[in-house]
């Protein structure tokens, strides 16, 4: 083993390190072999995934990765202050970038550290946080705002840095290698989507550079448990928890790994040489090196932004009270108020279900056909004038006597809304929404009404006679007249109900979240304010609650009707782009839409992969003998082809079956494992034309495929780079634009 | 002569004869009770009395075959389709043939029985755990309830056994035969009818292909035949597989459209070309109309967007209020909005910019691709107008109006182009009904466009109509079709506004292929969207496993009887249990395997992984499609799958019995476990039953103890 890691260090060495490779693995096959274990994929090919083909390419790995470099580099960073004013999404990640400089708490659908790392450019670079980011189109002015783009930028230059590597390792082959990169390096798309401060090349540099330390990790097989192993191991978990860290997207590039690593551990398990303990010895590395590395990092994520965002901001209503209590500026941050419920109070009601919002309502009614047409009541997560509530004693009186009373466990109340003075008022008609429970409305005015209008204050786990604390007390709002007990249900209500939470009053008593509230604003000047300590809560509570009000988040971003949406289907095609400034000719104008040229190569061979695949394996199926030649570009086709192939599937399926709200933009990193695919799958083809043409001709043929693939490329990198550069000027349909001619498809809209 | 004696030898299967009996009686015995309509039927009755009335409809649930073999029974029995199917529980008159309605169903239900007793014997058990398979469908309470009535799922499930019974048949004989391509080309019409009654039937498809994929690749691995015999065996299969069910599919549709052929409540929802097949309704309209939209034309211009509601471009006398609610301002001129009714409104006359008369030259001058038009509104004269003014809903785009002239420098922009985009295949000339047309402001090359937004109350709830930039991509809401159309003649305000009120005539006709009128169907329903409330006994696919929800079917108008979807506890609790056993078996087999230990015969092996890749396969591809699925579910969608898993566990347990257990001790004890089951699932059977037949009747008591779960919804009668 030492002898191993000390060979891979020099380079000098290979040649000894290779021959032992060979004779290792011929062993093995011989080996396996006699234990007659037949293995569909080892059948093929003996030998390992690193052998098989001539050394000298290392040389001009030296030679040509430079020049992906820079012209990476360059592409990427070529006018990357330009427009000089927000575009897009900018308008989010710039402001929150702007908030951990500011340290404001926020809410956000997204894990903290891609917008931790923009702040931190932008820290560094000099950026005070002092710009709002309002709205796209806003000038910067003075701002200093180009490192934060050049930090994206600069991830996403390594793009195609780590696509030539990735390549390179799993096809043995300089052609594929630079074929995927340059798909990758003259793609309009790809250079738009980099050059914003957006979440996407942060993410996308995550994934990459997870799958390149995946790739090497393998390659490291033959000498497992050394260094470079170890180095290897560990780099994937921490780019993996890198791209978990920004989107949740990250869960995809997991799954491949995870899918990878679980077939390496059954190749090893089928390994009859090696003993049970070694195997758990590496089952236990990848344990350490896949699971209990990349959440321990993941956590610590999320440490860092509990502890950077300690003011209170605009996230944080979305948020529990004992949550808001730990954030400088909060009204609950070192609270002072009236500690029992009385009669007369001023309170606001929130659900203790996670996220689940304050008790609101507002002047609108139910529409027709939705239950009885009175007064909405929701809940609502953000805070409110309407979500304010008076105390009411049962018997409609409204005098108020010197000192008030004080509520407690079994009393009976009327709850008046205090912008309205409409009760809270329950009865026997459907929910809009949970069809089982009943309606939940405001009524009356002013306090007259009916014996819907009240409801029996519980505290949960108290007997008749318990004060009711606030804050700390979990009570239920039990209805007098049908029994049934005040519920948030989570689900989102339709336009009319402005799209806030739906609150039914359920029959079914059992004791949930869902059905307890807690009292978290108590305003009564008749009483006197007493300093409040909330339970402060542990670390582990407010990770997994930030998750959940995440997630939910992200569920409850719904496609809005009359807007239009874009189809996972049409992304592959280049069916239609995204604006990302500028709509009208005399704007500043940048169009992400992929290079269609190369989008629709990626496309095409994305077929012929198929189809090479399929041929290939028939013939081998049949038994018809291959040449070795054959056989290891066969190899490749399958390991590192399906690998690609994998991934593509992973990063672009599950999206058909999302029911949020779709962007073409989501599709870049499924659009980076086809261009990989594309890479090998083209260059293994241009290899494949000895067997339709004899030798001299069919080597000339390679070549010339070769280079008028990169040429065509090249041009049409030509002819749509003012996409991501910019352009001004009239519109494509005036034959005077930049773009006269080049609106291919009609959906375009530049 | 007769030197040979003539001999008929027949081996009759007694158990086989047995089951079938136990199955016919069980599901058809009382079948016209309760004589009133149950659940669900009241949704598929209204489909079979349209078919009796041959009225177009379009159900978005599922494909016609279904609705079309219940009211194929309903035809058999000498049902009208005079019955108003308006709620559950109404009674079925004299008249109605109850028990004909809901043969067809019941007969799918009990031919199932014998089916999964012979499905068994394919998959390689003995006739014991057979026989066990086909008490547990005997004794499936749900299955019973479900094939009693005029619903779906039974049938839908003796389909999806015929198909891998037949498919398995085809397996299991010798290849070298090619009568066994019999079985297969049976194996799938049989899928194509389960696609065709239900889109659920799809899971089961995919398994078969799956399966049938995989028996392949094994084929062309078999060196011992030749290239040319493999190919032949790969396309057969492919034929009966793919090409077979494909065609039958679209011939399902052929029968449906060749049997509704007059117009119905869903016309709206289909293009106007659609329609115009259709006896009655538009095609009575339209009949005789002028083909080519000339200057003069008067026409009535629909939007392509089916949503919110077909609609048609619509004007009145009333303007833009000056000021809207948040205090923007409008050009205050007269609305243009778009009308979801037949209205003397919609009419609009096609102008030539050069001329002044409002009447069709003779010969007509045709409309075409490219042209500049005006738009005239019929009753009032005023003009199709768009200016740099927002829109009342959508303030990013520009308003539309008919123009007025206040004098204050607002001139008229009142010219649109005519963009035909289907001009490839119809041509370059505007034609009725046919060509989808953008009209593009001339002025502002913004393009006429259906926002679908409502207008608040001084738009009388109308749908908003804009102009929007160009350059944003096509979409059905942007494009309009003339719809009614005739050629103007009158001169004068008043003649026009007889004229308009009159109805069109001359004759044109216009026939579609039956393709197009296929993928049309199709289209609609697939994406015409179901409101997606949830209903009072929807439940979710993680309550259907432990069968914590039911759905009562029926409740007698005066008595406590009533019917529920209940499955039967023990079998289920025996299917998820040898759910689980299989997967752990599955594992350590696996696992031991790849250590080089074998357990048991590689013969017995293959039987137990095909076993699992047809029974668990079904069951995951039955059951997990619903844990992503956002539409309304109900406990019956659980039922295929759950026929999977009853296949599964005799199986199993004679896996179990005869692999695992060494001594016969255990043999012996394991014997008298399974006929404790057997006993027990038999008397939760005889338990529920009331429940499954809806008699006899319960007291409140009875009905209590029938409650096994806090979360069934049992219904008692208040007295």
């Amino acid at each position: 083993m030492a002898e191993c890691v000390a060979l891979s260090k020099t380079p000098m060495d290979n040649s000894t390190l290779r021959l032992r490779k060979r004779a290792g693995s011929f062993r093995r096959g011989q080996n396996a072999a006699a234990h007659s274990f037949k293995e569909p994929d080892d059948g093929l090919s003996p030998n390992g995934l690193s052998d098989g083909s001539p050394e000298p390419h290392d040389v001009h790995v030296s030679r040509l990765l430079p020049v992906v470099a820079c012209v990476s580099f360059s592409t990427r960073l070529y006018r990357i202050t330009e427009p000089p004013h927000v575009c897009w999404d900018e308008t989010h990640f710039g402001k929150m970038g702007s908030y951990y400089i500011n340290r404001t708490f926020f809410f956000d659908v997204h894990p903290p550290l891609g917008k931790m790392l923009i702040g931190l450019a932008g820290y560094m670079t000099g950026y005070g946080g002092s710009f709002p980011f309002v709205k796209p189109g806003d000038r910067y002015e003075h701002h200093n705002y180009w490192g934060m783009r050049g930090f994206c930028a600069l991830l996403g230059s390594f793009l195609p840095i780590f696509a030539y590597l990735i390549v390179l390792q799993l096809s043995r082959s300089q052609t594929a290698a630079l074929i995927a990169a340059s798909l990758l390096l003259f793609d309009t798309g790809c250079i738009t989507i980099s050059q914003y401060i957006l979440l996407d090349p942060i993410l996308m540099f995550f994934i990459m550079a997870a799958v390149l330390s995946m790739v090497k990790f393998h390659q490291q097989t033959h000498c497992p448990f050394s260094s470079s192993w170890w180095l290897w191991l560990g780099l994937t978990g921490v780019s993996l928890a890198g791209a978990l860290g920004v989107k949740f997207v990250g869960l995809f590039v997991i799954t491949l790994v995870g899918l990878n690593t679980v077939w390496d551990l059954w190749r090893l398990f089928g390994d009859l040489k090696l003993s049970l303990v070694e195997i758990t010895k590496h089952f236990a590395a990848r344990v350490f090196g896949l699971i209990v590395l990349p959440l321990f990092l993941y956590v610590t994520i999320f440490a860092v932004h509990f502890v950077v965002l300690n003011k209170s901001g605009p996230g944080d209503g979305f948020f529990s009270s004992a949550f808001q209590s730990r954030l400088i500026g909060n009204n609950l941050h070192n609270a002072s108020m009236p500690e029992y419920l009385a009669y007369g109070s001023t309170i606001t009601i929130k659900n203790l279900r996670i996220a689940g919002g304050y008790l609101h309502s507002h002047w609108h009614l139910y529409p027709e056909g939705v239950g009885a047409r009175q007064q909405q009541v929701t809940a609502y997560l953000h805070k409110d004038y309407n979500n304010l509530w008076l105390v009411h004693k049962h018997d409609f009186n409204n005098s108020c006597p010197e000192n008030p009373d004080l509520v407690r466990h079994g009393d009976v109340v009327r709850l008046e809304h205090k912008e309205t003075t409409r009760s809270l008022h329950s009865h026997l008609h459907e929910a809009p929404l949970s069809k089982k429970h009943f309606q939940v409305t405001g009524y009356g005015m002013n306090g007259s009404g009916d014996s819907n209008d009240l409801w029996q204050i519980q505290v949960c786990g108290g007997r008749s006679g318990d004060l009711v604390k606030v804050l700390r007390s979990k009570i239920r709002l039990l209805h007098r007249a049908t029994g049934c007990v005040l519920y948030s249900s989570g689900r989102t209500l339709p336009k009319w109900g402005w799209e806030q939470v739906e609150v039914t009053c359920s029959p079914y008593l059992k004791e949930t979240p869902s059905s307890q509230w807690n009292i978290e604003d108590h305003i009564n000047p008749k009483l006197p304010n007493i300093s409040l300590s909330v339970l402060k809560p542990h670390f582990l509570e407010i990770l997994i609650e930030s998750h959940i009000v995440m997630l939910r988040g992200n569920s409850g971003l719904k496609p809005k009707d009359n807007e239009m949406n874009s189809k996972p289907w049409h992304w592959p095609i280049n069916y239609q782009g995204l604006r990302f400034s500028g709509v009208n000719n005399t704007d500043y104008r940048v169009y992400l839409l992929g290079n269609p040229v190369v989008w629709w190569i990626n496309l095409l061979s994305l077929a012929l992969y198929l189809v090479m695949a399929a041929v290939s394996s028939v013939a081998v199926q049949r038994g018809f003998s291959l040449g070795s030649k054959r056989t290891d570009q066969l190899h490749v086709l399958r390991r590192g082809g399906g690998l690609l192939l994998l991934g593509w599937l992973l990063h672009y399926l599950p999206f058909y079956a999302m029911g949020r709200v779709l962007y073409y933009h989501h599709y870049f990193p499924a659009m980076l494992f086809s261009s990989m695919l594309s890479g090998i799958t083209l260059d293994i083809w241009f290899k494949s034309t000895d067997l339709f043409f004899r030798t001299p001709y069919s080597d000339w043929l390679q070549t010339t495929g070769n280079v008028v693939l990169l040429l065509s490329i090249v041009y049409s990198f030509y002819l749509f780079h003012p996409l991501s550069y910019g352009m001004t000027g009239p519109l494509a349909h005036h034959p005077k634009s930049l773009m006269a001619g080049l609106k291919w498809m009609d959906s375009w809209e530049f | 002569m007769l030197l040979l004696p003539w001999v008929v030898t027949t081996q009759v299967d007694v158990v086989l004869l047995l089951v079938s009996a136990l199955a016919l009686w069980t599901r058809l015995s009382g079948l016209s009770y309760p004589k009133s309509v149950v659940f669900d039927e009241v949704y598929y009755g209204q489909f079979v009395s349209l078919y009796m009335k041959r009225v177009f409809f379009i159900d978005d649930s599922g494909p016609p075959l279904g609705h079309m073999i219940l009211a194929a029974g309903a035809y058999l029995g000498g049902f009208d389709g005079n019955f108003v199917w308006n709620r559950i529980g109404a009674e079925y008159p004299e008249s109605v043939n109850v028990w004909s309605l809901r043969l067809v169903p019941a007969l799918c239900g009990a031919l199932s029985v014998p089916l999964v007793y012979c499905l068994s014997l394919e998959l390689g058990a003995s006739h014991l755990s057979a026989l066990g398979a086909a008490l547990l469908f005997l004794l499936e309470n749900a299955l019973i309830v479900q094939s009693r009535f005029m619903l779906l799922e039974s049938v839908l499930i003796f389909f999806i056994l015929l198909s891998f019974f037949c498919y398995l048949r085809f397996h299991n004989t010798c290849h070298s035969s090619w009568f066994s391509y019999c079985w297969l080309l049976l194996s799938g019409a049989s899928i194509a009818v389960a696609v065709g009654v239900k889109y659920m039937g799809l899971l089961s498809y995919l398994l078969l292909l799956g399966v049938a994929c995989v028996h392949t690749w094994k084929l062309i691995g078999d060196r011992s035949f030749s290239h040319l015999r493999v190919c032949v065996h790969a396309v057969c299969r492919s034929v009966c597989l793919v090409l077979v069910p494909v065609l039958l599919y679209v011939f399902w549709f052929y029968i449906h459209l060749t049997l509704l052929h007059r117009s119905g409540p869903h016309d709206q929802l289909m293009s106007s070309a659609f329609q115009a097949t259709l006896e009655g309704g538009l095609s009575r309209i339209t009949q005789g109309q002028p083909l080519e939209v000339a200057y003069g034309s008067q026409v009535t211009l629909r939007s392509s967007a089916a949503n919110p509601v077909p609609c048609w471009l619509h004007s009145h006398k009333a303007n833009y209020p000056i000021r809207y609610e948040n205090g923007r301002g409008s050009s205050h001129q007269q609305q243009v909005t778009c009308y979801p009714f037949k209205d003397v409104n919609n009419w609009w006359i096609i102008k030539d910019p050069l001329r002044q008369e409002l009447v069709v030259g003779t010969p007509p001058r045709p409309v075409r691709h490219g042209d500049v038009i005006q738009l005239v509104h019929g009753m009032t004269s005023r003009f199709l107008n768009s200016h740099d003014v927002a829109a009342p809903m959508s303030p990013h785009a520009q308003e539309v109006s008919g123009y007025v002239n206040y004098n204050v420098s607002m001139a008229p922009q009142n010219m649109w182009t005519v963009e035909i985009s289907n001009r490839e295949t119809d041509g370059e000339v505007w034609k009725t009904i046919m060509s989808d047309v953008r009209l593009v402001h001339l002025n502002t090359s913004a393009v006429l466009k259906l926002s679908g937004t409502p207008l608040p109350d001084w738009g009388f709830h109308q749908l908003e109509v804009i102009a929007e930039k160009l350059f944003t991509a096509p979409s059905t809401s942007q494009s309009w079709t003339v719809e009614e159309h005739r050629y103007g003649t009158s001169q004068e305000q008043k003649e026009r506004e007889l004229e308009l009120h009159s109805p069109t005539h001359i004759d044109v006709n216009r026939k579609i292929s039956l393709w197009a009128k296929f993928i049309e169907l199709q289209w609609k329903m697939l994406t015409t969207k179901q409101e997606n409330s949830e209903h009072k006994y929807s439940s979710s696919p993680s309550e259907w496993l432990t069968l914590e929800t039911n759905i009562a079917y029926w409740l007698h108008s005066s008595s406590n009887a009533q019917i529920h979807l209940i499955g039967n506890p023990v079998s289920w609790a025996i299917a998820n249990i040898s759910l689980l056993t299989y997967h752990l078996l599955a594992i350590t087999y696996l696992l031991r395997r790849r250590r080089g230990f074998k357990d048991i015969p590689e013969d017995e092996w293959n039987r137990f992984v095909s076993l699992g890749s047809v029974c668990v396969g079904g069951w995951l591809v039955n059951f997990l499609p619903f844990l992503l699925m956002e539409k309304t579910l109900f406990l019956y969608h659980y039922l295929p799958a759950l026929c999977y898993l009853h296949l599964l566990s005799p199986a199993l347990l004679e896996h179990v019995h005869s692999h695992l257990l060494r001594c016969g001790t255990q043999r012996r004890a394991m014997a008298v476990c399974v006929l404790g089951l057997a006993v027990s699932v038999l008397l939760s059977y005889r338990n529920f039953s009331p429940l499954t037949y809806g008699s006899p009747q319960l007291s409140t008591a009875e009905l209590q103890r029938l409650k096994w779960k806090q979360s069934w919804d049992i219904l008692y009668r208040r007295r």
